[in-house]
């Protein structure tokens, strides 16, 4: 059995599609087995919301009367530097980007209160952000100061643009020294005190598509509440991972990077996120359909928090060090049951990644498709899989004479 | 018996007084300090675990009250803001009493007021920043 994108569009457009979430296949290919789910089901969508650190906008904000050049001088969005090394009017804001005067790390740990993601998150919300700049002045664009409120509604394009979104799995985080630690994993108590955790499991997108057979460039998504697209393989994609017999790799592997105009987007999936002691960073709400081509596709698809296994890191040595060798290895399932055990002893796990909005992303672009709104597109390019060869490398640092 | 979690307020003017001792002693009260600080305009802020029959425990909240202290109920005090929440779960290890726990099947936090002890540890651990002092 084997269908195409083209016949599965059709079936969308006539409202006919059978489209069901990555939770809900696991019953389906149970109760009716491989070969009469993938002819009943058309699409599997599945959900991820998480912190996603590589993250940002670019906005256009509009030519100012008398001009001026932004490139080469310094930008501000509610006191949040942004990048404005483009053209004229072009910036960038990251997630993890600070005000000058917060002071991080200095009292320890730091709160991380307002940061890229925070402005980010209010900009889609309609909110006025306070945009200060200063440039340095040529004879086309003669100014030199800007102090203005700018709004999502009146400026050109505001596009969300992320390098790196939808870690395909991730580390199980603890912390083996006798202190408390602070880490993008959240605080972690001494002693192996608790276990943290970050993906969807079963519902997260390149789990259910773990040789990135569908999910390729020119994918259309859900993003931010909003429509996006796939635009290239994340940065430190590592399709090269170790992997399990169900090609799930059990260690941080495939990544996305991926695009959306965000006025379209909704701040309730673009939420400014402080960690204590570590930073501020932007949570995303990403959903990607995957269309049942063949059986093969569907039994990725039915993949089970049993089956997909991650990674326990010492977050206070072996990580930040860059030693090799993990803790163990634990399922998703072991995880969510709340407890683990690592070298005999029993560790509450939590995690970072709301599973609860995982559901609902996928429940939203489930609706969507079943009404005919959100087609399929086909890739244009497939993503660098396991058998290019790709690795992920360090730093080679070089002494500079 | 009644065994109820309360904030207190204090006015300036009472700052000094050993009013709490008053509870033990007039009303055969039980108290367990959880937290009392002074603010900057010398007004006292007292969180208590108070227990009694519940005659004397009415009686003891009325004492108070007359007095001039502010008295609320501590789940009025510590609150999830519903719509910063994602019950993403990173709290439910900081809680050191298990007030915040993630439902195994539906995947959502639930806020248990009825345990908080308004330690505060959830404040800065929320990443959303949905936990919420009000007193």
């Amino acid at each position: 059995m084997t269908k195409t994108i083209t016949e599965i569009n059709e079936k969308i457009s006539k409202g006919d599609a059978v489209v069901v979430t990555a939770e809900e296949i696991i019953n389906i290919v149970e109760e009716k087995g491989v070969e009469e789910a993938a002819q009943k089901v058309d699409v599997v969508t599945t959900g991820t919301f998480g912190p996603m650190c590589s993250s940002g906008t670019y906005i256009n904000i509009g030519h100012a009367k008398p001009r001026i050049k932004l490139g080469g001088g310094a930008c501000y969005l509610n006191d949040v530097p942004a990048y404005c090394g483009f053209a004229a009017v072009d910036i960038y804001l990251g997630c993890t980007n600070l005000p000058e005067d917060d002071p991080r790390n200095r009292v320890y740990p730091g709160k991380f209160e307002y940061g890229g993601g925070h402005v980010i998150e209010e900009f889609v919300a309609g909110k006025d952000i306070k945009l200060t700049a200063t440039a340095y002045g040529t004879d086309c664009y003669p100014r030199r100061k800007l102090e203005t409120w700018i709004n999502i509604k009146d400026v050109n394009e505001a596009v969300l643009f992320n390098p790196r979104n939808v870690y395909q799995n991730y580390n199980v985080a603890v912390n083996l020294s006798n202190k408390l630690i602070y880490t993008y994993m959240g605080a972690l108590k001494p002693g192996f005190g608790n276990a943290n955790y970050c993906s969807a499991g079963q519902l997260s997108p390149l789990l259910n598509d773990p040789l990135y057979k569908t999910i390729g460039i020119g994918t259309k998504i859900f993003l931010g509440g909003g429509v996006g697209y796939v635009v290239w393989q994340g940065t430190q994609h590592n399709p090269t991972a170790k992997r399990k017999d169900n090609g799930t790799p059990c260690v941080p592997a495939g990544t996305l990077a991926v695009i959306g105009d965000l006025k379209q987007m909704k701040p309730e999936w673009l939420r400014g996120t402080s960690f204590q002691g570590y930073g501020t960073t932007l949570t995303v709400g990403v959903g990607i359909p995957i269309p049942v081509l063949n059986e093969e596709i569907l039994c990725y698809t039915a993949i089970k928090d049993k089956d997909i296994y991650a990674p326990i890191v010492d977050y206070s040595e072996a990580y930040p060090q860059v030693k090799p060798g993990a803790l163990g290895e634990v399922s998703y399932e072991q995880l969510k049951s709340g407890k683990i055990v690592v070298q005999d002893k029993e560790v509450p796990t939590a995690p970072l990644s709301s599973y609860a909005k995982a559901v609902e992303i996928a429940e939203i672009l489930k609706n969507w498709i079943k009404q005919g709104e959100f087609l399929l597109t086909e890739p244009v390019a497939s993503l660098p899989g396991p058998e290019s060869g790709l690795t992920f490398k360090l730093l080679k640092e070089r002494p500079i004479e | 018996m009644i065994s109820k979690r309360i904030v207190l307020k204090f006015p300036h003017r009472l700052v000094d007084q050993p009013i709490v001792c008053n509870l033990a002693k007039h009303f055969d009260l039980e108290f367990n300090i959880l937290k009392a600080y002074i603010r900057p305009k010398e007004e006292g802020l007292l969180i208590l675990g108070l227990s009694g029959e519940e005659e004397n425990y009415n009686k003891g909240i009325n004492y108070l009250k007359k007095l001039g202290v502010i008295v609320q109920s501590l789940s009025q005090g510590i609150i999830r803001n519903s719509t910063r929440c994602t019950h993403c779960g990173v709290c439910i290890t900081v809680c050191p009493t298990e007030a915040l726990v993630l439902d195994t099947s539906t995947r959502k936090v639930h806020f248990y007021e009825n345990k908080c002890i308004a330690c505060e540890l959830c404040l800065p651990a929320c990443p959303l920043r949905a936990m919420e002092v009000h007193y």
